[in-house]
């Protein structure tokens, strides 16, 4: 089981930019390794550090502005590029508990679905505006309702987002795609008897 | 009166074992492959869930993606490839999963190696964490490649959550010409439905030419289905297949063989069944081809000119024949043929197999490499090295001064170090030509087997039908 996706607010970190691609978000020189743990110290690496490996005294991700944020927001096409789960993982294990973007790239929405990091797609406007809160206001906190599918904006309003309804109920429920697959286990050990596959 | 299915929805419908209402399905998997690379932190995930593999009897492990291709009674070199290699070698003797590593001979590309130990069935479900996998679609299975999360499933479930692909026929008529090889027919397929062409569909081959195909070029076709974008690619399983099957350690023996025959021929797609899309071409229109861009869309005959801006309809295509051109550094209007190069790449997952060196071996016999040019043959497995050692193709090689190299993915994804250098321009029989794919800066002509011979003793890209004229 995973942990159940609930309802959480949390102030935002604006990262407003278009085709922000798996490359960015993790470079693929990171990929030889064998464990997902430890990731987030490799998220936005070439954004974060310097040519020693020390983060740079201006990388805003390390900004104690937005220390505690858990809510990403970006633009157009966030995720785009390879296929590798690199990206979800480092994102979450960053801290990071949803992007709010404009749109996302195919392979990377249904990744971070089944990494438990919950992509949110609201129209360029209603971001716009969230990003100009944040920028005015670190302190701004918006709210997600998972149970009701908004995102509650103070001072804009509440917005809906779409998820699909088997995806939403893993999520809610805290089943990971083993411990749905895992609670049909009587099903695959009668479909394996039944197809001499046992 | 059953309703008339296709080959995929056969297979399909005989592995779901629930179907989730509005959601996906959970369908059966009866062979996973895994390597190194994919399978490190799906192993550490399931022993954090405290859970065992379900069916370490349906998995079979071997390395390929990062090992060295060069003396392997040496150290490797690589601490990180090392460390993943031998973090494979720990979990398979942790979880009882069968390891084909070097020692035990059978070491070999993950695609290789399936059908050579007769363990990829028609009919079976076939899954890796690798993209590639759509190769054992080859004998009528329904094979795809899966991400590291999926993998953790399959060891912990033996199933997978997976929605119904559409379907797309390619129909190949004819007599395939002389000097075409299954390579020339799947880039040529590519080039006229585009890498995108067959998104969200499971393709199936079929008509009088794919039939004339070897299971080794079946093989090379359904390996680049994933480059059209299929989920899949298929061919029905035929009296072809069951010969190649018969006597491989994992395919059934004496009368069981006989009896999965009987099973086996009854996986096709029935008359009167229909597929979402259809797609026929003529196998005498194709050539030899060659890619010239950084897709393998970006493919062309080898006696045709690069394509001029004025030949592009979008402002997006153009952009991208720019930029392509620029990369690869050639001239647009210009002919292909004549191109120099550098290096040759014989190997990979599409063509490393034995019909595949037998076929550069038949065009390097008394010739010699270009002095220019470093030729790399790289066997798909350790069979058929020691296949080829023994027909004689190894001294043919390596007489004609390439190098003769241990059995691995090696300079198709360059990860093991065999890569080829910035600007430099390759020759290769792999499967994708994507910048920065064979080295960072690399440029790479996707070709097939006896053409990546012809412009490793040239030096250029020609055509292999005239190129001893010239």
């Amino acid at each position: 089981m995973m942990e159940p996706f609930k309802s959480f607010e949390s102030t935002c970190f604006p990262f407003f930019k278009d085709d922000i691609d798996t490359d960015q978000i993790i470079p693929a020189r990171f990929l030889k390794g064998t464990t997902k743990t430890g990731l987030g110290k490799k998220l936005f690496y070439d954004w974060r550090y310097d040519e020693q490996g020390n983060i740079r005294p201006d990388s805003f991700f390390d900004s104690s502005l937005y220390a505690n944020s858990q809510i990403l927001v970006s633009g157009h096409n966030f995720g785009c590029g390879s296929s590798r789960e690199h990206a979800p993982w480092s994102l979450k294990d960053f801290g990071f508990r949803a992007i709010i973007a404009v749109s996302f790239a195919d392979i990377f929405y249904n990744n971070a679905l089944k990494n438990f990091l919950l992509p949110i797609s609201l129209p360029e406007p209603v971001v716009k505006s969230l990003i100009q809160h944040v920028e005015d206001d670190p302190a701004y906190k918006v709210a997600i309702d998972m149970e009701a599918q908004e995102v509650k904006l103070s001072g804009e309003g509440v917005f809906s987002f779409d998820i699909n309804a088997f995806r939403k109920k893993c999520l809610v429920e805290g089943l990971d795609d083993i411990a749905y697959v895992l609670s049909y286990l009587p099903q695959i050990e009668t479909f394996e008897q039944a197809t001499g596959k046992s | 009166m059953t309703q008339p299915k296709t080959l995929y929805e056969k297979i399909w419908d005989a592995h779901v074992v629930h179907q989730e209402k509005d959601g996906p399905a959970i369908l059966y998997i009866d062979r996973h492959l895994i390597h190194e690379v994919t399978s490190p932190q799906a192993f550490s995930g399931l022993k954090n869930r405290g859970l065992k593999v379900r069916r370490p009897d349906l998995t079979t492990a071997t390395e390929d993606h990062s090992i060295p291709t060069t003396d392997r009674s040496l150290p490797i070199e690589d601490e990180a490839a090392r460390f993943q290699l031998q973090t494979l070698a720990e979990n398979c003797k942790a979880y009882g999963v069968p390891l084909y590593d070097v020692a035990s001979g059978y070491q070999g590309i993950v695609h290789v190696i399936g059908p050579e130990l007769g363990l990829t069935q028609p009919g079976i479900t076939l899954v890796c964490g690798d993209s590639h996998t759509s190769t054992h679609g080859a004998f009528g299975a329904l094979a795809f490649g899966i991400g590291t999360s999926e993998v953790e499933l399959v060891l912990a479930t033996q199933c997978l959550l997976q929605t119904r692909s559409k379907t797309m026929e390619i129909r190949v008529e004819g007599t395939l010409p002389q000097w075409v090889t299954a390579k020339d027919v799947i880039l040529y397929i590519i080039s006229k439905i585009g890498v995108g062409g067959a998104t969200g569909h499971v393709i199936e081959y079929t008509g009088s030419a794919i039939r004339s195909l070897t299971m080794e070029g079946r093989m090379t076709l359904c390996n680049m289905s994933i480059e059209a974008g299929a989920r899949a690619g298929m061919v029905a399983p035929d009296e072809a297949t069951f010969e190649y099957l018969k006597g491989r350690q994992f395919a059934p023996k004496g009368a069981d063989f006989e009896k999965a025959c009987e099973v086996w021929r009854q996986l096709k797609t029935d008359d009167g069944a229909v597929y979402d899309q259809q797609i026929v071409l003529q196998a005498s229109d194709i050539e030899p081809m060659v890619t010239y861009g950084t897709h393998p869309g970006m493919a062309l005959k080898i006696s045709q000119l690069i394509p001029k801006m004025e030949d592009l309809h979008t402002p997006a295509e153009k952009i991208e024949l720019e930029n392509a051109l620029d990369y690869m550094g050639l001239k647009s209007g210009l002919p292909i043929q004549g191109t120099p190069i550098d290096v040759v790449f014989i190997g990979s997952c599409t063509n490393s197999r034995i019909e595949d060196l037998r076929l550069a071996a038949s065009v390097l016999k008394n010739h010699k490499v270009s002095q220019h040019v470093k030729a790399l043959v790289v066997p798909g497995s350790a069979v058929i090295k020691k296949q080829a050692e023994s027909e004689g193709l190894a001294d043919i090689f390596k007489n004609s001064g390439c190098e003769w190299r241990e059995p691995g993915c090696s300079m198709c994804i360059a990860m093991n170090g065999d890569i080829v250098a910035s600007g430099k321009a390759c020759a290769s029989t792999s499967n994708r030509n994507f910048k920065g794919r064979q080295g960072k800066g690399s440029r790479t002509f996707l070709v097939s087997p006896i053409m990546a011979a012809a412009a490793a003793i040239t030096g250029k890209l020609v055509d292999i039908r005239n190129w001893e004229n010239e």
